[in-house]
């Protein structure tokens, strides 16, 4: 019998459990988090019952049907709390994966597998753009917001500004309102113009993402309801305050996101949450050998097959699409894992739902693009890489003094993306802002910040603790 | 007043009865839900920055909310580098401020 | 005068910047970006304590005496805003850990003393205070106020820089496919995947690659490459102060075993983090990730620091040592070729004997004295002519 490994329990990874544990295969499903449903569907614990959880979740029924199913299903196992600290790629073509369990950051227990399948379903996370400021206590990313709103009904402030890039700010929205904040402003900063020609252009793709369409308009209708001010086009340029947030500058951007001056407005408020889109979670694709899109997604076919046999990949990390995507996908990669085609009747409709969902994934994605010049808005001292607290100005003057064209060096010269985080917050901006700087339109070394052989700290103890490789070195040299 | 717990009286998810779980940060003890993370309970409390950073001394506390970014950062019970928003709160955890200095140069070896 | 010199990484920004101001036309080949390979993969080494006494010791020895001086001119010329090459001479510890490995270790500090090197034995109340979070239960431990650190890569960035403003041009992205000659045969250039640059003399610094670039020159040069994995902690407060090394390094670096090796070096960096080596494994160009190697060198690093058990590891890295089968660098002109000259096979150690090689290649270049007797290191020396007959045939 197979055996299919799922990383990630968000929508993606339990759609592909289940569907690979219908096409026969055993499954074994991990998660870092404590509970699953990964951020989409992340939710109160066990300890904290409530009446109806469900209004803060969108298909909620979905993912308690897929909960359940796995389960009470002896031949799928969910080990929450459990991280791949690194995959390595043996001789013969096989993948071996490690992993650590036990608390969170605490004392871990590691553990080896060699699945016969491999589903990487590990989602993305939001990605903000660094402004004056943004390392205030107070501000967050608007998933922040959303976990802390969904996960322990806490609200991150009392006047809350919302800005970014992305419908995924209407579901932010929501949550802060739901918990009680009052959100003093919304803030897009792609232009109505550029939305309406994408959202609206073909209105017939929406046919089958109708219910889509209404989510988002149930997220307008919200706004309007709670007078929550929507502003398109305009744009967080600098966040005020001493040790927490106090007020925030924006102002109209240009279409390429530059500041108009003269447009400027102060706000008072006590936090910002901050999303510019998101960033795909790649380092275990790339740690697998997985090829990448040029727009630096995980590259899969029609089965969700990437460029590794026996690896597969769904959700987020192969588009940014939503969850009806990353459960067709999810569905998909777990059938063809575990023996399946993509033709067989009983994942047609995954099929279909795929192809109508990736078309709204790519509207999405046309109508908020990340602006081109949003790095006028920087100042010299603006923190880029918040780890290892390297600003604006330093990249710009190492990568002139040093003239140099590769990034390991511009990394190892600036210290940008080598802190704790590891370049995830990072590390898109700083090549930005560093190939801007030099001139070059790719790194003359080939290097990206999505590379990271060691996917999660592991303390050294552990480390040395794990189990013993019974393979000998490959292929040496005589 | 601003971060902080949402009312249970007000919340529409009409929660249900909760434990208390209590933890020491900075020597003043704070109270929160049981299944908050660290950085929920702090949160709760209105106590945004627990961490500060090397270059600059600057307060940080959660950014990212999802275990991606690490900003938040702290020692829990004798424990470094623990991310406060991945750790669930346990009854009478210590937890403490990180503030790691950048290190100073060795002075020249032999003199 | 024209050089080409193939290769932006240490070795090559170190000769770059030395023909360059000794006024010559330099132009540096690299195929990627600069420190782009070993360099940008390595610990920055400048150490003596690891070197059997012998020509390699003496090279290490003039590197030390030279350092110093490099860092400072480096620092003048560049100014404050150019990135810090982190040059700290704080000295290195040397321990072991085992009753067996006391002896062998006092013997090998005896022997460089008898050279001239600084080679302290100190007693464990005085390692202790030199690294108080050091394992106590050590059996002896030697003490070399010479070995310094570097960041590498800032090191070649700032060598590079100073060749630029002594004139030479740094071609990235530039990939040497063939050699020009002249009527009698001599070298006169390299062809590139940018066209022909003509060229007096052409410098092979293009470290475990050097072998490949010499093939595509014409001649053979065995160069292998030796793989070297290092762990990298998160920032932790200042509990690591010297270069500090398990005894065993010292076997490590002069064997020739295929197999995997680990022998623990462990030092903090000015950001904080610590940097746990290392490994030696002759695997060819494979990198890819290899637990059982990384796992190896964590369990070792706790037999010198118990601290570090506690600590993460945050990020781990590789890279290619390139070495010659004889462990000894190959510095000078290629008989063979006339005006090829190959500087490369420093193995680990290229970081610091970087400056000093380079000072070797600019004597033999302009037939001035030289700091060091290149005999030992040129290409036709005996213990060499095995192995080039063996890749010729």
């Amino acid at each position: 019998m197979t055996d299919v490994l799922v990383v990630g329990a968000g929508p993606a990874g339990l759609a592909a459990a289940a569907a690979a544990r219908r096409r026969g295969a055993m499954v074994r499903v991990i998660d870092s988090a404590e509970r699953t449903g990964g951020q989409y569907w992340r939710h109160l614990p066990e300890s904290r019952p409530s009446g109806r959880e469900s209004v803060l979740h969108h298909q909620w029924g979905a993912y308690q049907s897929l909960r359940q199913a796995l389960e009470s299903d002896s031949g799928c196992t969910i080990d929450t709390e459990t991280q791949v600290w690194a995959i390595e790629r043996r001789a013969d073509g096989s993948l071996r994966v490690n992993l650590a369990y036990g608390d969170v950051d605490g004392t871990r227990v590691t553990e080896t597998v060699v699945p016969d399948r491999l589903v990487l379903a590990t989602g993305a996370h939001d990605r903000a753009l660094p402004v004056p400021g943004w390392t205030l206590p107070g501000v967050f990313t608007a998933g922040a917001a959303q976990a802390m709103a969904k996960g322990e009904r806490i609200a991150v402030g009392d006047r809350v500004v919302v800005a970014g890039s992305g419908p995924f700010l209407f579901p932010v929205t929501a949550s802060l309102g739901q918990a009680g904040a009052r959100v003093v402003g919304v803030f897009e900063a792609s232009r109505p113009s550029r939305m309406a020609r994408h959202w609206l252009a073909r209105p017939w793709e929406l046919m089958g993402a109708s219910h889509k369409v209404s989510e988002l308009a149930g997220y307008v209708a919200h706004h309007l309801r709670g007078r929550v001010p929507y502003r398109t086009g305009f744009g967080v340029v600098e966040i005020h305050g001493t040790d927490r947030v106090e007020a925030v500058t924006v102002a109209r951007l240009d279409a390429d996101w530059a500041p108009v001056p003269g447009t400027e407005r102060r706000i008072a408020c006590d936090a910002v949450c901050l999303g510019h889109g998101f960033t795909p979670r790649l380092e275990l694709a790339v740690a697998a050998g997985c090829e990448l899109t040029d727009e630096r997604f995980v590259r899969v076919d029609g089965e969700q097959r990437t460029s590794v046999d026996g690896v597969f990949a769904a959700g987020e990390i192969t588009a940014i699409g939503g969850v009806d995507l990353a459960l067709a996908e999810g569905e998909i990669a777990g059938w063809v894992a575990a023996g399946g085609r993509s033709a067989d009747a009983s994942v047609r409709a995954a099929r279909r739902a795929r192809d109508r969902f990736a078309r709204f994934a790519e509207r999405i994605a046309t109508a908020h693009p990340i602006g081109a010049s949003w790095s006028t808005w920087l100042q010299d001292d603006t923190i880029v890489c918040r780890c290892e607290e390297v600003d604006a100005g330093t990249l710009a003057r190492v990568a002139e003094s040093t003239a140099s064209v590769g990034l390991r060096s511009l990394k190892l010269t600036t210290r940008a993306g080598l802190g704790l985080c590891q370049g995830r917050i990072c590390g898109r901006s700083v090549e930005q802002l560093l190939s801007g700087s030099s001139g070059c339109a790719a790194f003359a070394d080939g290097a990206t910040t999505d590379r990271r052989p060691i996917a999660a700290p592991l303390r050294i103890g552990d480390l040395a603790r794990a189990p013993q490789s019974t393979e000998t070195s490959p292929h040496h040299i005589p | 007043m601003s971060a902080r717990a949402v009312d249970p009286r007000r919340d529409p998810i009409q929660p249900g009865p909760t434990d208390p779980v209590t933890i020491t940060f900075e020597g003043r003890e704070y109270v929160g839900v049981r299944g908050q993370s660290v950085a929920g309970v702090l949160l709760a409390n209105n106590v945004l920055d627990w961490r500060t950073t090397s270059t600059r001394h600057e307060p940080r506390g959660l950014f990212c909310g999802i275990g991606v970014c690490f900003d938040c950062v702290v020692t829990v019970d004798g424990q470094r580098d623990v991310r406060a928003c991945q750790r669930t709160a346990r009854d009478g955890a210590q937890v403490e401020r990180q503030h790691d200095e950048l290190p100073r140069r060795v002075e020249e070896a032999g003199s | 005068m024209r050089v080409v010199v193939i290769g932006a990484g240490i070795t090559g920004a170190a000769c770059a910047r030395v023909l360059a101001r000794a006024g010559y036309d330099v132009t540096v080949v690299e195929r990627g970006a600069v420190a782009g390979g070993t360099s940008a993969m390595c610990e920055g080494n400048l150490l003596v304590s690891d070197k059997t006494p012998g020509p390699e010791l003496d090279l290490a020895v003039d590197a030390a005496v030279r350092w110093p001086l490099v860092a400072r001119e480096l620092q003048d010329e560049l100014g404050p805003g150019f990135p810090s090459i982190e040059f700290e001479p704080k000295g290195g510890l040397v321990v072991s850990t085992t009753a067996e490995g006391a002896d062998p270790l006092r013997g090998f500090a005896a022997s460089q003393r008898d050279v001239g090197i600084d080679a302290r034995e100190i007693g464990a109340d005085d390692a202790l205070e030199l690294e108080p979070h050091l394992n106590p239960e050590i059996t002896a431990a030697v003490y070399y106020p010479q070995d310094a650190q570097v960041q590498p890569v800032a090191a070649v960035e700032a060598l590079l820089a100073s060749a630029r403003r002594a004139g030479a041009r740094v071609m990235t992205s530039t990939e040497v496919v063939g050699a020009l000659r002249d009527a009698t045969g001599r070298i006169a250039g390299v062809r590139t995947s940018r066209g022909d640059l003509h060229a007096d003399l052409v410098v092979n610094a293009a470290g475990p690659w050097a072998g490949a670039v010499a093939g595509t020159l014409g001649v053979e040069l065995p160069v292998l490459p030796r793989r070297g994995m290092v762990l990298v902690t998160t920032r932790m407060p200042h509990r690591v102060f010297r270069k500090v090394y398990d005894a065993d390094y010292v076997g490590a670096t002069q064997s020739g075993d295929a197999d995997l090796q680990t022998s623990t070096v462990v030092e903090s960096t000015a950001a904080g983090t610590v940097l746990i080596g290392s490994s030696r494994q002759r695997v060819g160009f494979d990198d890819r990730l290899d637990v059982e190697v990384i796992r190896e060198i964590a369990m070792k690093s706790l037999r010198l620091f118990p601290f570090l058990e506690d600590m993460q590891v945050l990020r781990t890295y590789g890279g290619f040592r390139p070495y010659m089968p004889d462990h000894l660098p190959v510095i000078g002109e290629d008989p063979r070729l006339p005006n090829l000259y190959h500087v490369t096979g420093h193995e680990g150690a290229g970081i610091g004997l970087s400056v000093s090689s380079a000072e070797l290649l600019l004597a033999q270049v302009m037939d001035t004295e030289s700091p060091l007797d290149p005999a030992p290191f040129a290409i036709d020396r005996p213990t060499l002519a095995p192995h080039l007959q063996e890749v010729a045939s």
